[in-house]
Parts: C-alpha cells; sequence; structure tokens
C-alpha cells in the first residue's frame, strides 16, 4: 500500500512540475503578467559557505528597494533566489527566476563562479545581470548581458602592488588560496605589477599555497617567516585568511598583510581579533566617508536598518547595482529586459554610493581608483586612496 | 503465456511512442526552467543507475561516483571547448601544449569521458575492490577526493581551480538527456539479466560462497566498477554540457551522497526504484525552494521558513527512509507490465459481485 | 631548511598530531564495539564546537562550567544518535547502518547551517590559551603544549576504564564478539551508549582545544578532521586505542613535513592522507598495530 502511495506520489509531483503550477512562494505575484510591477531578481548564496557574501549583497539591494521602490509609475519588486553556493543551483536559480518569476533584470552573484554558471542563461534569455561584486573578468568578457558596478580582478592585484610599493616595500611574499580563482588571479596580476614596480624580478621572495577549507598553515607560514619579506600579500577568502594571519602573528611574523575586498566582513575581524590589527585591503567602500550624496543617503539608511552592524562593502555594491537598473529603466523608459540592457550599457555618470558609474564596452565598471582600508581597532577604517593612471 | 507476452511487447511499443510524444512535447512547449530540471533529472537517473549496479547489485559500498563524474565532465568539457576559447579561458596558465588543438565533437568526447572514467574505476577498482564493506566505502571516498584534488591542481589541463566555462551547450536538450538515459537504462537492464548480473547478484548476497561456486570474484567485482564508472563519467559529461561550466568544488564528494540518497530512496537493487527515485528528489529539492523563502501569513513572518530549510527537510526525510524504509520505494524488485496488470486485476477481483458475496477476496 | 624551521614545524606537528590522536580515539572506539565508521564522528564535534560557543559567548558561562557542559551535551548528542539512527539498524545488513551515519552527517550539516547560518563564528578563548610564547626562536601557542598533556590524561584514564572496570571489560568482550557478549546477559544497550557517551565527550575535549589552535567554527569544519582523524585511525589500527594515538601523530607530522618540505605539492596535501590511507588499507589493513581477525564464513 505505502509503494502504491509512494508511487502516486511521484507521479503528482511530476505532474504538477509539467504544469508549471506554484508551490508555497510568497514573495512573487502569481500574474507574472501583472502590469503594475516590475520584478528584478536577485540570485545570491544565502547558504552554505558563501552565506555571508550573499546577504550582505542581498542587505544593500533591500535598501535600496526601500529608498527606490518605484520607477515609470510601477513598483519594483525584488524576487530572491539562493543558489545554496553550488552552481546546479545557480543556474537552476536564475533559470527559475527568468522563466517562473519573469523578471525583467537580474542581480548577482557574489561568487564570480556562480556569475559564470549564470552568464550563458542570462545571454540566451536576453535578460540584462548586473553583478555586485563578482570581480572576475570572464563574468562580462563576452557576454553583452552582463555588466557589474565593481572592479576586477587584474585592477585590484595592481592597485594592491601599488599600495605595497608606495609604503616602500622591497620585497613581497605571497600566500595564495591555490584553489580559489579569485585568489590566484589576485595573486598573479599583484606579482605582475609588483615586479615591475621595483623593477626587480625576485622581489616577490616567496610564494606558499594552501586549499579552501584548510585550517593549518604553519608549515606555509614557516617558509614565509624564513624569507622576511618586507609585505605579504594573501588574497583569499575571509574564513582562511583570517586564521592565516592568526598563525603568522603567533609564529612571529611581523610584516604587515595585504588582501582583497573579501576581507572587509564582520566575521573576518571577529574571527581574526587582535591578530588582525594593521591587515590592510582595497575595497569598493567606505561607510565612514561616502563620496558621494548618493553614498551618503545610503550609509544613513543602513544604519537606521541594522544599527548595530558593520557594513560590509559588498553591501554598497548591492545597492549601486539596484540604482543602476533602476537609473536605466528610467533612461530608456521600458521595464523590457532588452531595452534595460541597452539603456544599461550607455550608463554614464550614474551618481552611486561607491562612486560615479559608467560602464566600458565590456560592461565592467569604470573606475581607475580604490579604496584602501586598514583594520584600526577592529574595525576596517579608512586608510587611503590609490589611483592608477589608465 | 505467450499472450502476456505478446501484451508485454505491445505495452512496452505503446509505452514508447507516448514517451517519445511526451519528450517532443516537452522539448518545445514547456519553460525552459522546467526543461532544464528534467535534464538534470535525466542525468542523475543516469548516475544513480550506475551507483545502483555497483552498489546495489554487486553489493559494492562505493562512495566514489562523484570522482567518475568529475572525470566525465571534464574531459566533455576540455574537449569541446572551442580551440578559439582557449586562450581565454586558460588565462592563468596557458592549456597544454599537448592538448590545446584537440578539439572534439560533443558526442566522441562524452565517449571519451566515459573511456577515462572507465580506465580511472579500473585502476581504482583492482587494487581496492578486495576490502570489506566499510573500508572499501572510505578507500573510494578517498579516490574521489584525490581525484578531485589532482584536478584542482593540474592548472595546465585542467585549468585548476578557475574551473572551465562557456562550454557549449550540447546537452540541454530533453533528446540528449533523456535519450541517452534511456539507452544507459536499456544497457543495465541487459546487463543484469544476463549471466554477469546474476553473478553480480550472487557477490551481493554472500561472495565467499559465490566464490566458491566458481565465480571470479575479481573479474565480475571490477566489471561492474568499471561499467558504473564508464556510465558516470557519460553522466559527468552531460552534467558539464548542461551547466556549461565545471570546477573541482562542485565534485566535493557530498555530491555523492545526492546519488546515495536516489538509489536508497528508490531501493538498492532496483533499476525503476532509482529511475523514480532521481525525478523525486530532484524535482522535490526544486518543490522544497518554497520552504527557503519568508512565508507570511496574515502579515506575520514566519522565521521557521528562512533559507536552509529545505535541506534540513530534505536529510530528516532521507533519515525517515533510511530508518523505516529500509527497503525502498521498490525494494529490490522492478515496476513490470506483469505486476501491473496483475494488479489491476486484484483490484478488479474485489469489486467483481461474484466474490463480494462471498466476503471479499483474499 | 634551517634547524630552527625545522623545529618550529616539528613542535606544529607534535600539536596538529596530538589534536588528530584525540579525535581519532574517539572514532576508533566506535569502530571496535560496533564495526561501524561513524561518518557522523565530524559533525558531532562540529556541534561541540557550537556548543562551546554559545556557552560562553551567548551565555557567559565561567571557562570550566562551560566545559563540562560541552561535554556533557555532547555525550548526550552521541548517545541520542546512536538511540535513534543506529540501534534500530543494529540486526539489518551493514550497508544500512553505513548509509545511516551517512545520513546523521548530513542532516547535522544541514541542521548547523540553517541554525547558526553559515557565517562563521569566532572560537572563543578562554585561559588565554590562545596567546603564544617563545621557547628560543620556536613559537608555540599555549595551547599546543596543553594538548598532549590533556591526551595522556585522557588516555590514562580510558585505559583504566578499559582494563580495570567492569564497564571496561563489557566493552572489550562487546568487541571480541557480539554475539556470545549478548548472549553471556552483557547490556549491549548500556555498553553501546556509553561507547558512544565517551568517544563524543573525547570529541568534546579535542575541539574545546581544537578551536583555541583554529578558532572558526563553521557548519563544515567537521568534515575534513572527520575524515582525517579518520585514516588516522586506520593507519594505527582501527579498533585500537594506542594505535588511534599513533596513527594521529604519524598523520600530523606527515602532513605538517610534507608542506614544509615540498612547497609546490602543497595543494595535494589532503589527497595524500587519502593516499596513505589506501596504501594502508592494502599493504596491512589491520593498520600499524593492529590485530588480524578473520571473517567466519
Amino acid at each position: 500500500m505505502k509503494k502504491i502511495a509512494a508511487l502516486l506520489l511521484a507521479f503528482i509531483m511530476t505532474a504538477s512540475l509539467f504544469s508549471g503550477c506554484k508551490k508555497v512562494d510568497t514573495s512573487s505575484t502569481t500574474a507574472a503578467t501583472d502590469s503594475n510591477t516590475i520584478k528584478i531578481g536577485v540570485f545570491e548564496p544565502l547558504t552554505g559557505a558563501n552565506a555571508a557574501g550573499g546577504e550582505a549583497e542581498v542587505e544593500g539591494i533591500k535598501i535600496a528597494n526601500k529608498l527606490y521602490p518605484e520607477v515609470l509609475g510601477k513598483k519594483v519588486e525584488i524576487v530572491v533566489a539562493d543558489n545554496k553556493s553550488d552552481k546546479a543551483q545557480a543556474t537552476t536559480a536564475v533559470a527559475r527566476l527568468i522563466e517562473k518569476d519573469k523578471v525583467s533584470a537580474i542581480i548577482g552573484s557574489w561568487g564570480s563562479g556562480y556569475s559564470m554558471a549564470a552568464g550563458e542563461l542570462v545571454k540566451k534569455n536576453k535578460v540584462p545581470a548586473v553583478g555586485a561584486s563578482c570581480t572576475n573578468p570572464l563574468v562580462t568578457k563576452g557576454n553583452d548581458y552582463y555588466f557589474r558596478v565593481c572592479y576586477l580582478d587584474p585592477f585590484q592585484g595592481t592597485i594592491m602592488a601599488n599600495y605595497a610599493f608606495k609604503s616602500g616595500a622591497k620585497k613581497a611574499a605571497i600566500v595564495q588560496e591555490v584553489s580559489n580563482d579569485y585568489a590566484v588571479g589576485l595573486a598573479t596580476y599583484f606579482k605582475e605589477a609588483f615586479i615591475k614596480l621595483t623593477g626587480d624580478p625576485n622581489s616577490v621572495v616567496t610564494t606558499v599555497n594552501y586549499n579552501t577549507n584548510d585550517q593549518e598553515f604553519g608549515a606555509q607560514l614557516s617558509t614565509v617567516k624564513a624569507a622576511n619579506p618586507d609585505v605579504v600579500f594573501a588574497p583569499g577568502n575571509f574564513t582562511e585568511s583570517a586564521l592565516v594571519m592568526k598563525q603568522a602573528r603567533q609564529l612571529g611574523i611581523t610584516a604587515p598583510f595585504l588582501g582583497g575586498d573579501t576581507w572587509d566582513i564582520d566575521e573576518f575581524t571577529s574571527v581574526g581579533g587582535k591578530d588582525v590589527e594593521g591587515a590592510t585591503i582595497s575595497t569598493f567602500f567606505d561607510d565612514a566617508a561616502p563620496v558621494t550624496a548618493e553614498g551618503k543617503k545610503f550609509v544613513k539608511a543602513y544604519k537606521e536598518a541594522y544599527p548595530n552592524k558593520n557594513m560590509a562593502a559588498v553591501t554598497a555594491l548591492g545597492y549601486d547595482a539596484y540604482l543602476v537598473i533602476i537609473k536605466a529603466i528610467e533612461a530608456g523608459n521600458s521595464s523590457e529586459p532588452t531595452a534595460i540592457r541597452d539603456a544599461l550599457a550607455k550608463t554614464k555618470g550614474v551618481e552611486g554610493a561607491t562612486g560615479m558609474l559608467t560602464f566600458t564596452a565590456d560592461g565592467d565598471a569604470d573606475k581607475n581608483s580604490a579604496i584602501i582600508k586598514e583594520v584600526k581597532n577592529g574595525k576596517f577604517t579608512y586608510k587611503d586612496t590609490v589611483t592608477i593612471a589608465k | 503465456m505467450k499472450n502476456k507476452k505478446k501484451r508485454n511487447v505491445i505495452c512496452t511499443a505503446v509505452l514508447s511512442v507516448i514517451v517519445v510524444a511526451l519528450i517532443y512535447y516537452a522539448n518545445n512547449y514547456l519553460d525552459a526552467y522546467i526543461v532544464r530540471i528534467l535534464n538534470l533529472c535525466a542525468i542523475y537517473t543516469i548516475i544513480g543507475l550506475s551507483m545502483n549496479l555497483i552498489n546495489g547489485f554487486t553489493g559494492l559500498f562505493s562512495l566514489g561516483q562523484a570522482g567518475f563524474m568529475a572525470i566525465g565532465a571534464y574531459t566533455v568539457a576540455i574537449f569541446t571547448l572551442p580551440i578559439d576559447m582557449r586562450s581565454t579561458i586558460y588565462y592563468m596558465e596557458p592549456m597544454n601544449g599537448a592538448i590545446a588543438n584537440i578539439h572534439l565533437e560533443f558526442v566522441p568526447a562524452l565517449l571519451l569521458g566515459g573511456i577515462f572514467a572507465g580506465i580511472a574505476a579500473f585502476l581504482i577498482g583492482a587494487p581496492v575492490l578486495r576490502l570489506r564493506g566499510d573500508y572499501l566505502a572510505i578507500a573510494t571516498l578517498g579516490f574521489s577526493e584525490i581525484i578531485r584534488i589532482l584536478l584542482t591542481n593540474w592548472q595546465s589541463v585542467t585549468n585548476g581551480a578557475l574551473g572551465i566555462n562557456k562550454i557549449p551547450d550540447n546537452a540541454n536538450n530533453m533528446w540528449w538527456s533523456f535519450g541517452i538515459s534511456i539507452i544507459v537504462l536499456i544497457l543495465i537492464s541487459l546487463l543484469i539479466r544476463s549471466s554477469y548480473g546474476r553473478a553480480f547478484k550472487a557477490i551481493r548476497e554472500d561472495d565467499i560462497a559465490a566464490e566458491a561456486m566458481g565465480i571470479s570474484l575479481f573479474k565480475h567485482k571490477v566489471m561492474s566498477f568499471v561499467i558504473g564508472g564508464f556510465f558516470a563519467g557519460i553522466g559527468g559529461g552531460l552534467y558539464a554540457s548542461l551547466l556549461g561550466t565545471v570546477d573541482p568544488k562542485q565534485f566535493y564528494f557530498t555530491l555523492t551522497y545526492n546519488f546515495l540518497l536516489i538509489i536508497v530512496l528508490g531501493g538498492m537493487g532496483s533499476i525503476s526504484g532509482t529511475v523514480i527515485a532521481s525525478f523525486i528528489v530532484t524535482g522535490g529539492l526544486e518543490l522544497l525552494r518554497g520552504f527557503d523563502e519568508p512565508l507570511t501569513i496574515a502579515g506575520y513572518e514566519i522565521s521557521l521558513f528562512r533559507p536552509g530549510f529545505s535541506m534540513v527537510i530534505f536529510s530528516v526525510l532521507l533519515m525517515v527512509i533510511v530508518l523505516f524504509y529500509r527497503k525502498g520505494l521498490m525494494g529490490r524488485t522492478e515496476l513490470s507490465w506483469d505486476r501491473l496488470f496483475n494488479f489491476f486485476a486484484k483490484i478488479k477481483s474485489r469489486f467483481s459481485p461474484k466474490t463480494a458475496r462471498e466476503g471479499g477476496a483474499k | 631548511m634551517t634547524l630552527e624551521l625545522f623545529l618550529q614545524n616539528l613542535a606544529n606537528a607534535i600539536a596538529v598530531g596530538s589534536l588528530y590522536a584525540l579525535i581519532a580515539v574517539g572514532y576508533t572506539m566506535v569502530y571496535g564495539i560496533l564495526r561501524l565508521i561513524n561518518f557522523a564522528h565530524g559533525d558531532i564535534f562540529m556541534m561541540a564546537a557550537y556548543f562551546t560557543f554559545f556557552g560562553i559567548a551567548d551565555f557567559h558561562l565561567p571557562w570550566y562550567f562551560a566545559c563540562i557542559f560541552v561535554i556533557v551535551l555532547t555525550a548526550g548528542l552521541g548517545m541520542l544518535i546512536e538511540r535513534v539512527a543506529y540501534r534500530p539498524l543494529r540486526d539489518a545488513p551493514k550497508d544500512s547502518i553505513l548509509v545511516s551515519a551517512i545520513g546523521v552527517s548530513f542532516l547535522l550539516e544541514n541542521l548547523a547551517n540553517y541554525l547558526f547560518t553559515g557565517k562563521p563564528k569566532a572560537f572563543p578563548d578562554f585561559l588565554g590559551l590562545m596567546s603564544t610564547i617563545s621557547l628560543g626562536s620556536v613559537t608555540i601557542q599555549k595551547v599546543a603544549l596543553v594538548v598532549p598533556v590533556v591526551l595522556i590524561i585522557c588516555m590514562a584514564i580510558l585505559l583504566f576504564v578499559i582494563n580495570k572496570t567492569k564497564l571496561g571489560m563489557a566493552m572489550r568482550a562487546v568487541s571480541k564478539d557480539y554475539e556470545i557478549a549478548r548472549v553471556m546477559g552483557i547490556n549491549i544497550n548500556l555498553v553501546i551508549a556509553a561507547t558512544f557517551g565517551i568517544g563524543s565527550s573525547l570529541a568534546a575535549v579535542g575541539v574545546i582545544l581544537w578551536g583555541m589552535k583554529y578558532p572558526q567554527v563553521s557548519p563544515l569544519m567537521g568534515v575534513m578532521p572527520g575524515l582525517k582523524c579518520f585514516v588516522a585511525a586506520v593507519i594505527g589500527g582501527i579498533g585500537n586505542i594506542k594505535g588511534a594515538v599513533l596513527g594521529g601523530f604519524i598523520l600530523g607530522l606527515i602532513e605538517v613535513m610534507l608542506v614544509a618540505f615540498l612547497q609546490p605539492l602543497t595543494g595535494y596535501r589532503d589527497a595524500f592522507a587519502f593516499i596513505l590511507l589506501i596504501l594502508v588499507l592494502l599493504v596491512k589493513p589491520t593498520g600499524l598495530i593492529g590485530e588480524k581477525t578473520t571473517e567466519k564464513v
């Protein structure tokens, strides 16, 4: 009897898939043809290894939605889909947003890998996507429908090399998360730029590797200590990097540590504690001194919504991604996906929280400077702005 | 008897026509999201079947399918990637000269993927298959991880952690995924019904007795393992083509847990069970997505529903099945026309007036 | 490589090895009695880490109280899992219980992900064990000195219980021959529950020390340690407590030294643990100091 019941259940479930009927799903209305709302899809990792980053971006998007709830006289609705920090799930999440929820544009994702997984889908279905913090060059290359409001990995690596050189470092060591394309990308560009700046092919004294989810870095750091660098560039996800710095300090390495934008999040400082004092990163946004009026507006709204939290930089990027889409809808006077795409491509001088936004031919934000922050007293505080002449 | 056979053949023929018609309809008229899910179901069926062959039919507790999938996936990814794309994707370190200019069409690449996976299975299986149940599980799991780590580090061939994307989309098409899965289904069914299949089952029941009866344990265990690996490789190749992107992190050994769930749910030892279960699990995961979104009833948000809830429900379901419905849906039996007709006959007889007068059928 | 560097790495290896040893003992105990690879051991370890985090960071319990709280809670969790997920399957074919273990592991990970979110939390520091001291040119964390001591104490207590108490005798009997022990009137349920309780407590002690060396608590933190400690237990001889300790040290040593001496192979470090496992399984499946058992037909 239970076999029959199970078979029946299986049949019903499969049949329901075919009929496309909706399940318990509250954040999107059933009428996709509701002409009074414009839907913007959001796919982010909300569970799994990268949940922190995804959540931070969604915070920014939600605040932007609160401040700009309408465009062209219609309400803007956010539809969030969790990609579970998994590529296969990323493709189904985006497919669902496009097909089921019939969104006009998409924002996402934290983690270039997931954005790249979704790339072909958005291109094929002609729905524009704006990435907030995915920095891998391949996300937008060759894809007319993908844009991003942040700068690229090659740029970040070069910026950090410039900063290191500017601060007087002659020898650098690299500690890279070899199974993370973001880290490897940053490290490679840092090395290139640093060698060029110092003119010394041996200025990168040693490069050591570690894997994602590693917790033990003693051996690698001992090698770094022995090489005695002026500065250590250690791009990687904040989860491992906090531990790397802790163990480095415990070993007695006093050289300053440089990293990338992934460290700009609460969890880095809370896990790292006092061992991450002085960690310096390149990032997108400084909530203490926003460069635009829009930025000030954003910071105020954030502090109202989350009075006790430290803002992650990607939150500001989420905000900007939303904003740039809204402005494109206004500029193109249409909520049709292809029209939005064309308007996005023409984005010039849009005031966002992280600065003035203009898209290059590839769809990347045209930025030539980055904000440098340093951990002081357990918080990331503004240190410097590094500009690279184009 | 002859009538039954004729009836079965006719039924199968009719069913085939219906299936073909459904696939045609689905491919052209259903929205792409559902098609994608169905394709994923088909691919998971292939891999589930490959795992069931090894675990369910031969009784070898192997947790290595993710590794074989990875080999198949990467083979397809590397060889179907258009040559002009290669330098852009392999931007860290250029592609290994030996393979940089080899480009294969989808089908040869798929078969090659299966063959490589099969070879890997042979190399792994030969030494390891004589281990007992739980040791074999850990050894195969270890190999799956070793394969993954190799893929992560072999930068010039696999692009390392960067993964490969922009893989040409050949498989997001129900003809391919369902077509291949039906072929795999038929092949495995034939295998099981052959003398080899009987040998596998004998090994599953009691391998010492089987050996005493003259069945070569080594030959048959390795055969089962290699064939399972081959099909997992094919499934992996389809998977890569469907997703359009691969990277080593996708093939963490926890991926194998998905397939374990499928074969346990379906019944370890039932082909039809695996097929049904893979549709339930893959479709179910999507349906359960609704639980990840906040539920607001009359303006009150129920915080029970937040991201992660669907996976909790999923794991609880797995535990329930393992504890209470150990045999899964089908146990070791198969769905067949005979059973179906017997079932209907039984129901009919319950309602027939004669037996009702006699106090019900038993 | 300089002597200095070598000593530093050696100190590190001993610390890592002791941690692995502590957790491997828990694994091996369960295997010895039940012949079950408890895949969920790594996740019990992870839950203990969360208990510690909440005990100290949220409830602000003083450290001695928190430690007891965590150990008791984890032992309880272990016994609960045994009661619910393993006992009903004791008479089922071997594979079912393995699948159940995998299922429990999966459930714990997803539960932790759902309840505590995937964002990593900072493991609390108590007794200042996270700070370091220098012995000559070698810098070690204070906790690295404590771990071997705790390990020795735990081993002493454990060996005492196993060799000198009635419960221990019952455990040894059950691990020698399950059926006969049952026939002889030994309360199997009690023995097994006690085994799980002790094994989980060891995991809790292990994580309290582990967390101070690697202070990051996340739902998947137990996966790799769990696998590696299983490898350690197998290398030493599964079912054998001294073997687990030996295996833990060997694994820790090899891992650290591999990365120290062969830098370019760092990416393959985890692979080496598995390669070692497979080699041991093929060459000497009973491990370095395990006993040979024949399979009765």
